[in-house]
């Protein structure tokens, strides 16, 4: 039986969720609304009686400030409703806990099968049908998982409310197909690209050939199966091969030609670059006397590395891209609570610490035309920040770094990247806590929600482009309170040392997880049919495959079993036994009695065939700006408030960063606490004054020119922060995220091998820097298909590299911020600065001022070509002198110019200080060659803004004897920035006049 | 320990009775802020013990509540906060412990709720608890006027006359709020008029000029009178929005790195709530 109950803000009191609405219908789609109002609404689908609903509806009205009904409540008129719900499969948490307030309110258990199913219900004055049916479609609900209902008043009165609920309905037990692959290639291709599997041809003919092989196995006989492989079989090959899980692409043989010289070959660019540059700074951290500091880096879920006697740190970024794009608060919330899932599931398992957010997005100000089937950037941002917001802040785990970059080419694609720092002892249950092991005989237990439709194909839907035919299924949205609750329990097991292993489920689900702790022990027994679903009628290949959110796998070996079910229990968390791991060499899959995949380990993780690229690369030309502006002071008001400079607090200070209660320097720094910080500094927990340090490098725009110099540049700009920020130069760690366009060649995709040129120079950046700065990576992702093909038009990212860099401070109370401290500080720019302003946020400006706009797809103009290099010698011997002048206690404030150049250090030091500066650009060494702007915009790498006491003023430059280091001003009362070359004013802008700037420009985002 | 991070020294016989003060600290089911909030018992010189909220309701706790003479409801978000701040944790705990807890607040106990264990004491009726009614809620805590969540440092003001014995001889605090659900509505004119009356609003959100505030951001959700934090008639059961947990250590402070050591304060101004709670146990008046 189906209840419906309506609960409503009393009238008089204001409603936040109403008036929000009414705001964005106003501001957003200019419609005329003229009040909102909203419901709540529950369908409670169980055998209640009329009291006990009544009673329900008493209990969850809320006295004060709510009114109910059972059915509708009679509130007036309006013009029209729109009703919201989710559609049938798609999680929804809230309904999840309303059932639990039931059963506790009753004090009974309802019987199986029971549900609440929540929508919301909006009632609009002052907009007709049409109006409506626009504000339901791009405001309210997203088709891909909402349904929504658009009524007048009239038809809303006529008909008695709809008890309709969204249940998923039961089909009949579905079976397990043999796929032929005995067709033609064509056939081969078609049947990959039909079933999302993104197998290529070379792929289908490698497994169609291992089946022809495998059918004489007497095993697969005695198994009842043939020559072919069953749709679970090719599922799951097809999840287990995909770019997502297997990296190919950085894996790939390629040939790559610089148009000088011979091509040169490379054997897999993650091991010649990636892993090798860890590998070499590893053997030498080792030769020293405190030996290294790396624990575990590669191949486990995320990298470890040393932090005190007690505890390590464990760090991983992820980027959740294409379900952000069709659903980005689903998406959103999914990529934040599933990364969490990744240190808890490294070692023995990682408490939560902190995580770091990050997003690239077309600007939310778009007003062209948008291709079909892209959503507004708009409502991508703001359904983003949502998502993680949510996902954050529910998980109990503050935020510690959060970034925002602006460009027309992530119309197609956002990236969304989400990391998450953990801590894990150095010993769990007596061994060392990196180590985990699933040994034969262990009992493979699933642990957390249950198994639903929802996110299949997820792995292999994001190893290929976007376009109108994207599959909504495979969207989720996270439930960070199951997620949470699991956890909890989790931390309990793992510090009795009640289990051996553990990974989470995430891309590929089951299939992922078991395949892989299966290869420790070389194999496992897997019974799909014992697997908790949230509603029947999933065929096996589903079961296997599905990403439903908030599960993790263990190996529990049988004499600790009894003990780890009971605590599961006794915290109300599902744990299920879904077979055990064997060291038979098969990962065998049955669904009941049948066996329904059986497939060798070997051929499961080693038979996919190598890929074979070609990538050429050819330096770009672009023109340069024609005109440059003389007003340098209206240049700079104008640039710390554009969207890649500005201010995006408010949206950042509705996710936490104080939980936890170890957060020192926070995000937001500086008098008033509302410019970014330089990089942020946490205690790992309550024992010690040691602590961690946060920060990134990321600048997409120099990929148009350059990724050489664009990835050493990233490192350099985190390396940089963290010094900013007081950390140790010789305890960084980083992480790299590659968010690429397609680099392999197809129809689609005719400029491939340039793409892949870029990748080679950026993994070559990568190497290089990281090698020179001794700062090994620990971690990474690649995502490797960032393009939207929607309408015709294809749309791809920039290539996209982000270094997130996790430093080390010995006593947090030596940290540093950016903001000016003291009136009379001398103030210091140290390293040089070029004419590299190509890729400058400076000559995007003067493209917008010119009235230029790149066609659809392309960079913005100006990119210019004077790429910002790293020279990385000299810069290692500044970053040594400054490490020890940090330690020295003489730096006050320090600002790393980055974006925006000099001008953008000086203006965030200052706002942020709430203090003036006054200063002569014309100590600085290459004043003479450089034309004012270039010195005042130029992004060159390798500089620091600092300011000193008037103390230390003469040791501080004396320490710099031999470093690019001039003393070119003093920090002011006057809030004022005056800057001079020479005698000749450059520009006296007001503080308070820059600080609404650097406010203003996203706040109307 | 190192030096920084110390607690105060305290002479023996002090540190013995405030050690002797036992704590519960509820976990479990979405709360999030447990640890921070025993450390801060603890760093205060008290015995906390995290016990999970399903072992205490399902007898699987080593002790019972009269173990206890203070039991913490730490923030979080229970339940998700589902159906409303802290309604689905409040729920289980008004139909499986209430009896229990009302025994323990009987028998003289102590309770503080920072911001999601506010939320609950409010849903439950244990504030504003009027002649000793702790089963009626008669104030609620709405969505802010701003919507969503909000993290931001805020100045409170402390009623010196309160009978709150969790804020005895503060006046003012600075603090960090983070919640989307913190604006304190009471029933009716009247049960505000007697919450100011019995001076049981102990901490208000003030402006610069130290004024009770309703403006944002001073006020970071619209609560009428700037109300922050709110006991019962006794002083021993307090909530509060703010939360005193997340500022353990000076270095926390917002502005501490723009300090000079005179200025600097010698912890972190959140302990003395926690301090206040604990003396009141260990050296009753």
């Amino acid at each position: 039986m189906i209840h419906r109950i309506e609960i409503a803000v009393r009238r008089g009191l204001s409603d936040a969720r109403a008036e929000h609405a009414a705001h964005q219908i106003r501001e957003f789609l200019h419609q005329p609304v003229t009040a909102v109002r909203t419901r709540d609404v529950y369908h409670v689908e169980a055998d209640l009686t009329a009291d006990e609903i009544s009673r329900m509806v008493a209990e969850l009205t809320d006295p004060v400030l709510q009114t109910g009904a059972v059915g509708r409540l009679d509130d007036g008129p309006f013009d029209i409703a729109i009703a919201v719900a989710y559609k049938p499969g798609v999680a929804d948490p809230v309904g999840k806990s309303a059932l639990v307030a039931i059963e506790d309110t009753l004090g009974r258990k309802l019987e199986e099968g029971s549900a609440v199913y929540t929508s919301v219900l909006y009632l609009l004055d002052g907009v007709d049908e049409q109006q409506g049916r626009r504000i339901a479609r791009d405001l309210l609900a997203n088709a891909v998982v909402q349904d929504t209902r658009v009524e007048t008043h009239d038809e809303w009165r006529a008909a008695p409310p709809s008890l309709e609920v969204p249940r998923v309905e039961a089909g009949p037990r579905p079976a397990v197909r043999m796929v032929d692959l005995s067709g033609t290639d064509a056939q081969l291709e078609h049947l990959s690209q039909e079933g999302l599997l993104a197998l290529s041809l070379d792929e289908m003919r490698a497994i169609r050939d291992h089946f022809e092989r495998a059918g004489d196995d007497p095993r697969r006989r005695a198994a009842g199966l043939a020559a072919s492989p069953t749709d679970v079989e090719l599922e799951c090959l097809a999840q287990t091969w995909s770019e997502h899980c297997k990296h190919k692409i950085f894996n790939a043989t390629i040939d790559y030609h610089d148009g000088e010289g011979e091509p040169q070959r490379i054997d897999s660019l993650f091991k010649s670059y990636i892993q090798r540059v860890t590998e070499e700074i590893h053997q030498e951290l080792t030769a020293t006397d405190d030996g290294s500091w790396l624990v575990s880096v590669f191949h486990d879920n995320a990298g470890v590395v040393a932090f005190d006697d007690s505890v390590h740190l464990v760090y991983k970024v992820e980027t959740h891209n294409s379900p952000s794009a069709l659903d980005p608060y689903g998406g959103a919330i999914t990529g934040i609570v599933g990364v969490n899932r990744d240190p808890f599931g490294t070692g023995r398992g990682a408490a939560l610490l902190s995580n770091t957010w990050g997003y690239c997005f077309a600007s939310p100000f778009f007003d062209g035309e948008l291709p079909p089937g892209l959503l507004h950037p708009k409502r991508v941002r703001d359904g983003v920040h949502r998502g993680v917001i949510d996902g954050g802040n529910q998980s109990g785990i503050p935020y510690g770094r959060g970034w925002e970059i602006f460009d027309s080419r992530y119309l197609g694609k956002p990236l969304v990247f989400c990391g998450t720092v953990g801590v894990l002892p150095v010993t769990i249950a007596g061994s060392a806590g990196e180590e985990k092991a699933a040994l034969p005989g262990d009992a493979i237990v699933m642990v957390g929600g249950r198994i639903g439709a929802d996110g299949i194909h997820g792995a292999t839907f994001s190893s290929a482009a976007l376009d109108e035919a994207s599959p909504s299924q495979a969207v989720q949205i996270g439930d960070p309170i199951t997620q949470k609750m699991m956890f909890d329990f989790l931390l309990e097991a793992r510090d009795q040392g009640l289990y051996n292993a553990i990974t989470d489920n995430g891309a590929g689900g089951l299939s992922s997880s078991v395949g892989e702790m299966a290869e420790g022990p070389g194999g496992a027994r897997l019974d799909l049919e014992r697997a908790p679903l949230k509603y029947a009628g999933l065929a096996p290949w589903e079961i296997l495959l599905s990403e439903a959110q908030e599960r993790m796998t263990l190996a529990v070996p049988p004499d600790k079993l009894g003990a780890f079910l009971e605590l599961a229990a006794r915290r109300d968390v599902e744990a299920t036994v879904l077979g055990l791991f064997t060291d038979e060499g098969w990962l065998e899959v049955t669904y009941g009695a049948e066996t329904v995949a059986l497939l060798s380990m070997e051929f499961l993780h080693e038979g996919n065939p190598e890929m074979h690229l070609t990538a050429r690369w050819q330096r770009p030309s672009f023109p340069e700006p024609t005109a440059r502006p003389s007003d340098h002071s209206e240049t700079l008001l104008d640039l710390v408030g554009r969207l890649n400079l500005a201010s995006n607090e408010n949206k950042a200070r509705h996710y936490d960063h104080e939980v936890k209660g170890l957060t020192v320097v926070k995000p937001w720094v500086g008098e008033k606490g509302d410019v970014t910080a330089e990089a942020t500094v946490f205690l790992a927990h309550h024992r010690s004054l040691r602590g961690y340090v946060l920060s990134e490098g990321i600048n997409p725009f120099l990929s148009d020119l350059d990724t050489f110099a664009m990835a050493a540049g990233a490192v350099d700009e985190a390396v940089r922060r963290q010094l900013c920020a007081g950390a140790r130069l010789d305890r960084i760690a980083a992480l790299d995220n590659f968010c690429w366009p397609d680099p392999v060649l197809s129809a689609q995709t005719p400029d491939a091998e340039y793409k892949l040129a870029q990748l080679v120079r950026a993994c070559r950046g990568l190497f290089a820097a990281c090698r020179a700065y001794g700062v090994p990576l620990i971690s990474g992702k690649d995502s490797m298909k960032n393009d939207a093909i929607m309408g015709g038009v294809r749309i791809s990212v920039p290539p996209t590299l982000l270094v997130s860099a996790i430093g080390q401070i010995d006593d947090v109370r030596q940290a540093i911020t950016v903001d000016f401290k003291t009136a009379g500080d001398a103030l210091f720019v140290l390293g040089a600065t070029k004419a590299e302003t190509g890729g400058s946020e400076y000559f995007r400006y003067l493209g917008e001022r010119a009235g230029l706009t790149g066609e659809a797809g392309a960079p913005t103009p100006y990119v210019g070509n004077a790429v910002p290099k790293v020279d990385l010698d000299t810069a290692l011997a500044l970053y040594r002198a400054f490490a020890s002048a940090v330690a020295a206690g003489w730096v006050r404030s320090a600002a790393t110019p980055a974006k925006g150049g000099l001008g953008m250090a000086l203006a965030r030091s200052a706002m942020a200080g709430r203090l003036g500066a006054e200063l002569d650009l014309g100590r600085l060494p290459a004043a003479a060659d450089l034309a004012i702007d270039d010195l005042l915009f130029a992004e060159s790498n390798g500089r620091f803004v600092v300011t000193v006491a008037p103390a230390d003023a003469e040791r501080f430059a004396e320490h710099f004897q031999g470093h690019a280091c001039s003393r070119v001003g003093r920090v002011t009362t006057e809030r004022r920035l005056i800057l001079t070359r020479g005698a000749t004013p450059v520009v006296d802008v007001e503080l308070a006049t820059l600080t609404k700037r650097y406010k203003e420009g996203l706040a109307h985002a | 320990m190192p030096e920084g991070l110390a607690a105060r020294v305290e002479p023996a016989e002090v540190a013995r009775r405030r050690a002797e003060v036992r704590v519960l600290v509820l976990t479990g089911l979405g709360l999030n802020c447990e640890v921070e909030t025993a450390e801060a018992f603890r760093r205060v010189g008290a015995t906390p013990q995290l016990v999970h909220l399903l072992d205490v309701l399902r007898g699987h706790a080593a002790e019972p509540l009269s173990h206890y003479q203070i039991i913490a409801f730490a923030g979080g978000f229970g339940f998700g906060d589902h159906l409303g701040a802290g309604f689905v944790y409040a729920n289980k705990v008004r139909w499986q412990l209430y009896d229990q807890l009302l025994e323990f607040i009987d028998d003289g106990g102590l309770a503080l709720g920072i911001c999601n264990g506010f939320q609950m004491m409010t849903r439950l009726g244990m504030v504003p608890g009027f002649d000793g009614d702790y089963r009626t809620a008669r104030a609620t805590i709405a969505p802010n006027d701003k919507l969503g969540y909000w993290d931001t440092w805020i100045r409170l003001r402390v009623d010196r006359e309160s009978p709150c014995v969790w804020t005895r001889g503060l006046d003012s605090l600075e603090l960090p709020t983070r919640h989307g659900e913190g604006k304190f509505l009471t029933e009716s004119p009247e049960v505000l008029a007697r919450l100011e009356e019995g001076h049981q609003i102990a901490v208000r959100y003030v402006d610069a000029a130290g004024n009770a505030t309703e403006g944002w951001p001073d006020n970071p959700n619209g609560s009428p009178g700037g109300v922050a934090g709110v006991c019962d008639p006794t002083g021993r059961l307090f909530g509060l929005m703010p939360h005193p947990d997340a500022y353990l250590y000076p270095f926390q402070h917002p502005r501490w790195f723009r300090q000079d050591d005179a200025e600097r304060p010698a912890e972190g101004g959140g302990l003395a709530i926690f301090r206040n709670g604990v003396d009141s146990v260990a050296f009753p008046t």
